[in-house]
């Protein structure tokens, strides 16, 4: 389906879904961020919460306090000036630990794809990833920038539940799956740092609109950084990204 | 101090506030009540903030006691059968229970929630800001679980109630299941005009296998113009999904924060609870109504909520003779507190 003009859509009288696009891409999803960060730099009173998704962000509000074309009309204001996405994007390096017990599915995704098990590793953590949204559980985090050789379609049905802090693959994309459940993914790795921590004074610290590396780590230095994460020592680094 | 104990509880008995919201974005469900107007009215009732920590009582059922004091307890239904030691009393009332006394909730011919809540605060430690149990994830309530007998909710600032039990009268909860009202979109585009009227006719009958994540429709199938997969995007409470299968799923409260369906219409706010409430079995159809005409509902509900809610002193002509045979038991409760 081609792009056309974004559309402003309802969802039940609480919600406004500002649609710039139906399919998976960098350039949709970067006016989908750019709206994002300016109604989050100036919130109108009454806007609940701003989901962004691959192609759409999600605005929930309160309608006996945000009129609806009073919310409206600034959508459409913001998008018709085209905003940018302000300052660069950070980018993470989370470890990742490959090799058994953790990259259970790697020998599978071999199969599929025909590389030997080194070169998945050698692949996927070759690759910047942008963070395009959270969805489906807690810290699920849809990653784009898989290469295509590690293009797996998903499973026709769910395998059993991955420890968390899964890395996993499928459908094309990345992610990272924080909590553990059954899932359709291939699992190839996991990563001692936890995007998500209810208890932590910042539960969340990766924005949609980040950037992620990962970083090969052995079992020991995997055991250790998870040591280090548990004493409240985060194991992620950041650092400033080129645009 | 003073306690709430959970004598028993039946599947699906949980702690739910107004929500854990503003976490939408990182993949939170925002859970909270399924009936958020019934749950309004039980804290107004109780005099607490509409959004406080109240036990959300499924139709599996609860059983209750109060130590280390009296307690002040609104519990609201519609069509439950709520008992004080084994008295029967009106399906929404306010009383005091006092230490020694058993209050017990058990579903009855209609509806499929109900809530109760302390003259008091319910202290458990919130969550990303909320107490609601999200139990897929884990989060929140105690221990992101459901209640359990032996399970002990202490209670902040307790205040005794009325003297004795009073029927509370809340004309906003009768509402008929029948005709839920929806706002079409955010993907109505993906039937065509035919398919959009044989949603909205229906007839749909609620399947009993229903939670608090999805209300699922069974009927005539309705077939997309335009396939069933789409980029997955946010999802609102109420949102009707249809999936492949063409028969449409209503997201609740502890659905996904995103999803990957087209979404034909949604259920406007006020008519969620409306919904939830309806048991298996329950036929209904949809119809559709514009923003306006939601919010000018919503408006009307939060009037409702505005002044205390009217109540009547139980009277022993409204009920059955084994109610009467127990109403020393009731009488007793003045004497117990001097």
């Amino acid at each position: 389906m081609s792009e056309g003009e974004p559309r402003l859509l309802d969802s039940g009288e609480a919600a406004l879904v500002m649609e710039f696009g139906s399919t998976v891409d960098p350039a949709i999803s970067d006016r989908v961020l750019a709206l994002d960060d300016a109604l989050g730099a100036d919130p109108p009173e009454g806007l609940r919460e701003r989901v962004p998704t691959y192609r759409s962000l999600m605005l929930h509000y309160d309608p006996l306090v945000l009129d609806r074309e009073a919310l409206a009309e600034r959508v459409q204001t913001l998008v018709a000036g085209a905003v940018a996405r302000a300052g660069t994007p950070t980018l993470w390096t989370l470890p990742c630990c490959y090799d058994a017990p953790h990259g259970e599915d790697i020998a599978q995704v071999a199969e599929r794809t025909g590389l030997s098990p080194e070169a998945i590793v050698a692949t996927h953590a070759g690759a910047t990833y942008r963070v395009y949204m959270y969805g489906f559980a807690p810290g699920f985090a849809y990653l784009g920038g898989l290469p295509k050789t590690l293009a797996v379609p998903r499973r026709a049905s769910p395998r059993p539940p991955h420890p968390r802090n899964a890395v996993v693959i499928g459908g094309g994309l990345a992610a990272v799956a924080t909590v553990p459940m059954p899932t359709g993914w291939y699992v190839i790795g996991a990563t001692p740092a936890r995007l998500y921590a209810p208890e932590r004074e910042q539960s969340f610290f990766i924005g949609a609109g980040d950037l992620i590396r990962f970083e090969p780590v052995d079992v020991t230095t995997f055991d250790a950084l998870t040591a280090r994460e548990a004493a409240g020592e985060p194991v992620a680094r950041r650092e400033e990204a080129v645009r | 101090m003073t306690a709430l104990v959970i004598e028993s509880a039946g599947p699906g008995v949980t702690l739910q506030d107004g929500g854990r919201h503003g976490y939408l974005r990182y993949g939170i469900t925002a859970a909270g009540p399924m009936d958020p107007l019934m749950h309004a009215t039980a804290n107004r009732a109780a005099g607490n903030p509409l959004d406080a920590t109240t036990i959300e009582v499924s139709t599996g059922g609860l059983t209750v006691t109060a130590e280390g004091g009296p307690l002040g307890i609104a519990m609201v239904s519609r069509s439950f059968r709520i008992t004080l030691d084994g008295a029967a009393l009106p399906d929404a009332v306010a009383l005091t229970l006092e230490p020694g006394r058993t209050l017990t909730v058990r579903a009855g011919a209609s509806g499929a929630w109900g809530y109760l809540a302390v003259q008091g605060r319910i202290d458990v430690a919130p969550v990303l800001g909320s107490t609601a149990t999200h139990t897929r994830s884990g989060l929140g309530g105690l221990d992101g679980r459901g209640l359990a007998a032996g399970d002990r909710l202490p209670v902040a600032e307790p205040r005794a109630g009325e003297v004795s039990p009073h029927r509370l009268i809340a004309p906003w909860l009768v509402r008929n299941p029948e005709t839920i009202r929806v706002v079409l979109g955010p993907q109505d585009d993906y039937f065509a005009a035919d398919q959009i009227d044989a949603f909205l006719a229906g007839p749909w009958t609620v399947s009993p296998r229903g939670d608090r994540m999805a209300c699922f429709l069974d009927g005539a199938p309705l077939t997309h113009a335009k396939g069933h997969d789409i980029v997955s995007d946010g999802v609102a409470m109420g949102a009707i999904q249809v999936p492949g299968n063409g028969l449409p799923i209503i997201l609740m409260a502890d659905r996904q924060s995103t999803g990957g369906y087209p979404k034909i219409a949604t259920v406007i706010g006020p008519d969620l609870g409306r919904l939830a409430q309806a048991q298996g079995g329950t036929r209904l159809s949809f119809r559709s109504v514009t923003v306006a005409d939601a919010v000018a509902a919503r408006r009307a509900e939060r009037d409702a909520l505005r002044e205390p809610v009217p109540r009547d002193p139980v009277v022993r002509t409204d009920f059955a003779s084994d109610f009467l045979l127990a109403l020393n038991l009731v009488d007793g409760v003045t004497d117990g507190g001097a």
